[in-house]
């Protein structure tokens, strides 16, 4: 087993244990930590249902970044959607046999890429080009776009021009599920792709990629606008009852 | 300390996002609150020797206590979807006054002492330490901030910067760095009664001689009670209701709707606020003790109902908070928050908002108007913030923005609505709430009011609008100071109800005469 298999699968462990605890950490942290007072924005959905509803819109459409600015909801969304797509075609590296959804979607989530690293593009524009934008970026958040772009550009460079084996990686990442290694190519494109993903699960707990977990406990977007119908007391705010 | 001469800023032809001119309002800081005003409410004097390390640990706080603060520090993306929605940001043109930037300044000390990134990366992810001057920068900036809510409206993970302003208050409060017109205030209203201090027998003798104008004027016998045990209704109202105009027309509206509707009611001077600055300042502890005043009221004189007056914030208050607070309406269990429970009727909203109250008996038919007397009017409606984006009014979401609409199509003849985009959960805050209606933020406050007053300025050219309605007391306030700043008469600014007032015809009104009375305040 050559050096780079042995890197390269300790990398994949590594990073998913601190992704996976990271990330459960930190929604156990949400979850946990009590909302004291009603603050939907409103006008909010009066019902659970509604607030699911209003949840899904906001997850799915991006309701609200929609009626503030519409270059930015093109550019995010069409991000989002593509990096979904593409997130399910590499499924069929994880699974044997592959489902048949995702069989269904290889060929969307193919172009797919293009539109992810478009809408980056888009994204990454507006904080050089918008003096708002540009006065509020950081570092980091150049970094995270330049890791994203990696990862697409990467990809897109294995599917279009530098062809790599896709069975040795299939045969790869299922050994990796079964702790049964299995050798990894040795292209650069892939390894590079690997290994700028590994870095973003590793960072994934510890940034703003953060909102991803952080919408659903958004208590402006998911309480249900109720307070005169129903009591709402956090713990410690009932202390101060006694 | 003399007010430092600005400018009042061009409208707008067509209303565009302005350039940075960073640091345009960074010298701005409202006065520090004196020892006296800290201690009361249970701050320490001044600032703390070692405040850096309190601050940081009362950060710690409020992150276990509140998940919108914790999530609101995680969760921003630096989108930019918030930049230009600030109608401070539109005014002054300060950076720090676009939401993100404004969220920043407490999310940098954040990063550095409750991240990762922060602790090993600093200059990466923008974490800074708490210094002195990121101290006062805290102070300038999040008493420039309303806690409007416009920038939640649009913000795709719902971050609220109003959440972030009320946690870096609380902070400086516990350091002993509060500010004066907050925490005076707060003093106030828990040692007298209402944030002016206005004492019993005063405000007795204004509400007597309010009584007699609208007696006078309609040859009907109308009160104002105050402290009447066992009246069916408890009317909880901003105490500017008593003093300032065009509040006290208000007044004698609601006045007007009880003695038309024929439902008794009274005012409270242990309780005669409706007003608990305490959310402004983010103290929950100080928000409950204002609100038990409230109930203390409602159970010593027996009343069944609490209706609020026009009050932006302490609408919020009342019908978000209160429940919570001291169980007003459900599911309580110590022994105050049962008997209220049992007292109330249960067959009304608790509480009720005036409007919700004036609509319904609009709807059944209860109040005859004469609209014709507010035909020299044409009116548009301000929807003040708290109201808007932080409350409801009636059973269907939306409530809030059509029963006061329904109320003044019913009163007036004349109504048009401005801009869509300055309106209903989009409106601008009038640019003094949340704790600026002080004059050392003058400027801030003429420079905030200006996507309203461009919006108000195209209705007025456009529609001939020359009143402006609003259900709020620091809109009201605030308004008539600074309209003149842009050229508008300060009395275009009126009270919703002041144009019930105006139109309303009492029972038995005008029998003897051949015309309702006149118009008293034209």
């Amino acid at each position: 087993m050559s050096f780079l298999t042995v890197l390269y699968a300790l990398l994949f462990y590594t990073a998913t244990a601190l992704f996976i605890v990271g990330l459960a950490y930190k929604i156990r942290q949400y979850a946990t930590t009590p909302a004291p007072l009603k603050i939907p924005t409103t006008p909010a959905p009066t019902t659970t249902g509604g607030v699911v509803f209003r949840m899904a819109r906001e997850v799915v459409l991006f309701e609200s970044l929609f009626k503030s600015n519409k270059w930015i909801w093109i550019f995010g969304w069409m991000f989002h959607v593509a990096l979904a797509l593409v997130i399910l075609r590499h499924f069929r590296y994880f699974q044997e046999p592959v489902w048949g959804i995702i069989t269904f979607i290889q060929p969307f989530g193919m172009y797919a890429g293009f539109f992810m690293v478009l809408g980056l593009l888009g994204l990454w524009a507006r904080r050089i080009v918008v003096e708002r934008i540009r006065y509020i970026t950081g570092p980091s958040d150049h970094l995270m776009l330049a890791l994203l772009v990696g990862i697409g550009f990467s990809g897109l460079m294995m599917k279009f021009v530098n062809h790599t084996d896709i069975v040795m990686v299939k045969a790869f990442f299922l050994g990796l599920l079964r702790f049964d290694l299995q050798p990894l190519p040795s292209d650069t494109p892939l390894l590079v792709h690997l290994g700028l993903v590994a870095l973003l699960l590793i960072i994934f707990p510890f940034s703003k990629l953060l909102h991803a977990p952080g919408v659903f406990f958004s208590p402006t977007r998911n309480q249900v606008d109720n307070p005169r119908e129903r009591r709402h007391l956090a713990p410690w705010a009932a202390e101060l009852d006694k | 300390m003399a007010a430092a001469k600005f400018d009042t800023p061009n409208m707008r032809e067509y209303p565009s996002i302005p350039a940075l001119q960073p640091d345009a309002t960074a010298h701005l800081k409202s006065f520090l609150a004196a020892p006296e005003h800290n201690s009361f409410l249970g701050f320490p004097d001044e600032l703390v020797e070692n405040w850096q390390e309190k601050a940081i640990e009362k950060m710690g706080d409020l992150l276990g206590k509140y998940r919108g603060f914790r999530v609101f520090m995680d969760a921003c993306v630096k989108c930019g979807s918030c930049t230009d929605k600030c109608h401070y940001f539109q005014g002054t043109s300060d950076p720090k006054n676009m939401p993100v930037a404004r969220q920043d300044l407490l999310r940098s000390v954040y990063r550095r002492h409750f991240t990762l990134a922060g602790k090993f990366f600093p200059w990466l992810v923008g974490a800074r330490d708490l210094t002195r001057e990121v101290l006062d920068e805290w102070y300038s900036y999040f008493h420039q901030c309303s806690q409007c809510r416009r920038c939640s409206v649009f913000c795709p993970y719902g971050i609220d910067t109003a959440e972030v302003s009320m946690a870096a208050r609380e902070i400086m409060d516990s350091i002993g760095y509060g500010q004066k017109y907050c925490n005076e205030i707060l003093g106030k209203v828990q040692k007298v009664g209402n944030n002016l201090g206005l004492p019993g027998p005063a405000l007795e003798a204004t509400l007597e001689e309010f009584a007699e104008e609208i007696s006078d004027e309609t040859g009907c016998d109308v009160k104002i009670p105050l402290d009447v045990e066992g009246a069916d209704v408890l009317l909880i109202t901003p105490s500017a209701d008593f003093f300032a105009e065009p509040h006290i027309d208000g007044l004698m509206g609601y006045a007007k709707v009880f003695h038309a509707a024929g439902v008794s009611w009274t005012l409270s001077t242990y309780a005669s606020e409706a007003a608990n600055f305490s959310m402004f300042i983010g103290s929950y502890s100080n928000m409950k003790k204002v609100a038990e005043r409230i109930r203390k009221a409602a159970i010593d004189l027996k009343v069944k109902r609490i209706i609020v007056g026009e009050c932006g914030h302490a609408w919020r208050v009342a019908y978000s908070f209160w429940n919570t607070l001291t169980g007003v309406g459900s599911g309580a269990d110590d022994p105050y928050a049962i008997q209220l429970q049992k007292q109330l009727d249960h067959s009304y909203p608790i509480p009720q908002h005036i409007c919700e109250f004036t609509w319904d008996q609009i709807q059944q038919g209860k109040l005859t108007f004469d609209k014709s007397q507010n035909d020299h009017r044409t009116v548009t409606f301000h929807d003040s913030c708290n109201v808007a984006r932080a409350t409801r009014m009636g059973t269907e979401a939306g409530g809030q923005f059509d029963i006061p609409r329904n109320v003044i199509k019913a009163v007036c003849n004349n109504y048009v609505d401005m801009d869509p985009d300055t309106i209903r959960e989009v409106t601008y805050c009038c640019g003094g709430g949340g704790g600026l209606l002080t004059d050392d933020l003058m400027e801030l406050r003429v420079k905030g009011a200006l996507p309203r007053m461009e919006a108000l300025k195209k209705v007025i050219n456009e529609d001939k609008v020359n009143a402006m309605a609003a259900i709020c007391a620091i809109c009201k306030a605030q308004f008539t100071k600074v309209m003149p700043y842009y050229g508008i008469p300060m009395d275009t600014i009126v009270s919703l109800h002041q144009l019930v007032k105006d139109a309303i015809i009492l029972p038995g009104q005008g029998e003897e005469e051949a015309e309702p009375a006149a118009e008293a305040t034209e």
